[in-house]
């Protein structure tokens, strides 16, 4: 079944004139993984239960499948939802729980048998399905939550934060096994998170959020490397891009008085980004001078934290000798984000950025 | 440690005893001819005539009309307990799932008329009710003396709190896959709120049973009579020099303890976890 996700200038207003959501368009295709992010606030969770029927549709339109489902019950939107907290029905033994929403459907009995046993057999839950929820695991019950969606054969999988209950190890586990199921049965899905790793390693493209207004739509890496506001420079990312005050001087970008090279912009002050990664060492009294704050060592690398002039930015280094009170870095030249520094959106790419970006994998 | 748990234990003991003793002194002297207590007091060791008292006052008829034995009062006793208790249950869920999941204009001022009718005890409004009943024609007949008593405030209150504490997202679950409001109540609401039902079944069955005012005012015809009625019959009787059947007394007031106490006993577990757990 082909089953693309429309929405036409979608928005929420709380009683009291509270907007949550506002304009938001988003086409997406058929078998596509999309992922809202954005930090607790944003109104992703919102947008999501809009397109589950969960929550009225104040303006625009949700099309699912080609059809307007802002009128349509959860039930008849041919969706799916896995919840944060899996929402499985307590007394109800796993395979009761997977049944359940195919019974009210009024499925025949060997259809909804022969599903069970296949979500059953995909998800590995044959030896739980007699089972109630309480006797299973964080990572079991999740699963159950999952085969619960994949019983209903929906047009789209919805997913409100579904690894936020488990522990890190089991994300990284689980967050493999939605990837995998998702592929494997080509349903279009849309998926809550605020962990921008987890939007990153899952997405085919992400959509970004801010103040129930979308920031930018993009796939990851595209999202990564070019992020379309000082917003998703700091939130895409760990550690987040620095974002730091320079000036653009007689044609020549300078921070911290130090000369970055040419920039041909309209003269006066702009935010530089600068991811961690961008920056390499360089020798004593030559690049930008970093009094450093501390060292995380993260084993493969380590990410120091200093202050260039009083502000603060992260640098990515190779594990190695211990550093004193000052190191000098220099960025790469075509790691240079610029930003404006009042409305915070990106400022056309310097020539080496864009030539960079055309030629990388991310192209 | 140990000295703590023997203190413990002996302060357990020492309250159990106060409270079984007047059951055991109940019991035993029941099992005494009724002139033997009028003469020497109750007793603490068993007597001789416990059978025959017992089967007396199950079977043999008594009353004006002559026509009322024991079995018969226990069985209008069990019908008002257990009338009340389930229909309180029944009656109460349904109040308190349209209070919590219906947004309804007054919905919070009509829960807290509920609950201020909590401070209301029957005896306030028993004339009302009566007269109401009266009209009705509803005197002498088992609805009239168990539809009056069924709304209940308290149980109302319980299941209200009990549904709020029940994720919402649960409800979303029930909406997506289908269910409607009867299908999620019937389906969800019901099956997860069964400690809470056994809890106030308890409750309410015990209260039933114990009914004596409301039974007392509103049945005139002896086939109506409860356990409780029968007893303070029976001591009713000392006119002359006709001793009351002390033990026939005692023996249906054990009798009238039995049936409460074997709910209690089947539902104690799922009573405390109705009252206690949270586990959703």
């Amino acid at each position: 079944m082909m089953a693309g996700l429309t929405l036409k200038n979608v928005g929420k207003t709380y009683a009291g004139g509270v907007q949550a959501v506002a304009g938001v368009d988003l086409e997406v295709a058929d078998g596509e993984f999309i992922v809202l992010v954005g930090p607790s606030g944003c109104g992703k969770s919102t947008l999501l239960r809009m397109v589950a029927g969960l929550e009225e549709i104040s303006e625009g339109e949700v099309a699912i499948g080609g059809r307007v489902v802002n009128r349509l019950e959860p039930a008849a939107r041919d969706i799916a939802m896995v919840f944060q907290n899996y929402a499985l029905y307590p007394h109800m033994s796993v395979r009761q729980n997977m049944e359940w929403g195919l019974k009210n459907a009024r499925l025949p009995a060997p259809e909804i048998a022969r599903r069970v046993a296949e979500a059953a057999r995909m998800l590995e839950l044959g030896p739980y399905l007699d089972r109630k929820p309480r006797a299973l695991s964080g990572g079991q019950r999740q699963r159950v939550a999952m085969g619960r969606a994949v019983v209903r054969e929906p047009a789209a999988f919805l997913f409100d934060e579904p690894l936020s209950n488990l522990d890190a190890r089991l994300r990284v586990t689980m967050r493999g096994e939605i990837r995998r199921l998702q592929r494997r049965l080509g349903t279009t899905a849309l998926y809550v998170t605020h962990d921008q790793l987890e939007a990153m390693t899952l997405a085919d493209r992400l959509v970004v959020l801010n103040g129930g207004r979308i920031e930018q739509v993009g796939r990851p890496l595209e999202v990564y490397h070019r992020p379309a506001s000082t917003f998703v420079a700091g939130f895409i990312g760990a550690p987040a891009m620095n974002l730091l005050d320079a000036v653009v001087a007689e044609g020549r970008l300078v921070l911290a008085g130090v000369d970055l090279g040419p920039a041909a912009r309209a003269e006066g002050p702009v935010t530089l980004g600068l991811r961690a990664e961008d920056l390499h060492l360089a020798g004593a009294g030559n690049g930008l001078c970093v009094a450093l704050d501390y060292v995380e060592e993260l084993g493969s690398g380590r990410i120091a934290h200093g202050f260039i002039e009083g502000q603060p930015i992260a640098v990515a280094l190779a594990p190695g000798a211990p550093l004193g009170a000052e190191i000098h870095v220099r960025p790469a030249r075509a790691g240079l984000h610029l930003f404006d520094p009042i409305t915070g959106a990106r400022l056309p790419d310097l020539p080496e950025v864009a030539a960079a970006l055309r030629a990388g994998a991310l192209a | 440690m140990q000295r703590i748990k023997f203190f413990d234990h002996l302060i357990l003991m020492l309250g159990a005893a106060v409270l079984v003793l007047p059951v055991l002194v109940a019991f035993m002297s029941s099992t005494h001819a009724a002139a033997e207590i009028h003469a020497r007091g109750l007793f603490l060791t068993p007597g001789a005539e416990g059978v025959a008292t017992y089967t007396k006052v199950l079977t043999q008829k008594g009353g004006f009309t002559g026509e009322v034995t024991g079995a018969r009062m226990a069985m209008n006793s069990l019908i008002l307990g257990l009338g009340f208790a389930l229909g309180k249950i029944a009656l109460s869920m349904m109040a308190a799932y349209g209070l919590v999941y219906f947004r309804f204009r007054f919905a919070t001022p009509i829960f807290w008329m509920i609950f201020t009718t909590l401070l209301l005890p029957l005896e306030v409004r028993i004339m009302p009710s009566y007269q109401v009943m009266s009209t009705l024609g509803a005197l002498n007949s088992y609805w009239g003396l168990i539809v009056p008593l069924l709304a209940s405030a308290t149980g109302t209150f319980y299941f209200r709190q009990f549904f709020k504490s029940v994720p919402d997202e649960l409800l979303e679950a029930a909406r997506i896959d289908g269910a409607g409001p009867w299908r999620f109540f019937l389906g969800v609401l019901v099956p997860l709120s069964r400690p809470m039902m056994a809890a106030i079944f308890i409750i309410m069955f015990v209260y039933g049973w114990n009914q004596y005012l409301w039974p007392m005012l509103m049945t005139t015809d002896e086939r109506f009579f409860t356990l409780l009625r029968g007893i303070k019959s029976i001591l009713q009787v000392w006119i002359g020099a006709q001793i009351p059947d002390y033990n026939e007394a005692f023996a249906l007031a054990v009798l009238a303890m039995l049936p409460p106490l074997g709910v209690v006993l089947a539902f104690q577990r799922l009573f405390i976890k109705g009252l206690t757990e949270s586990d959703k």
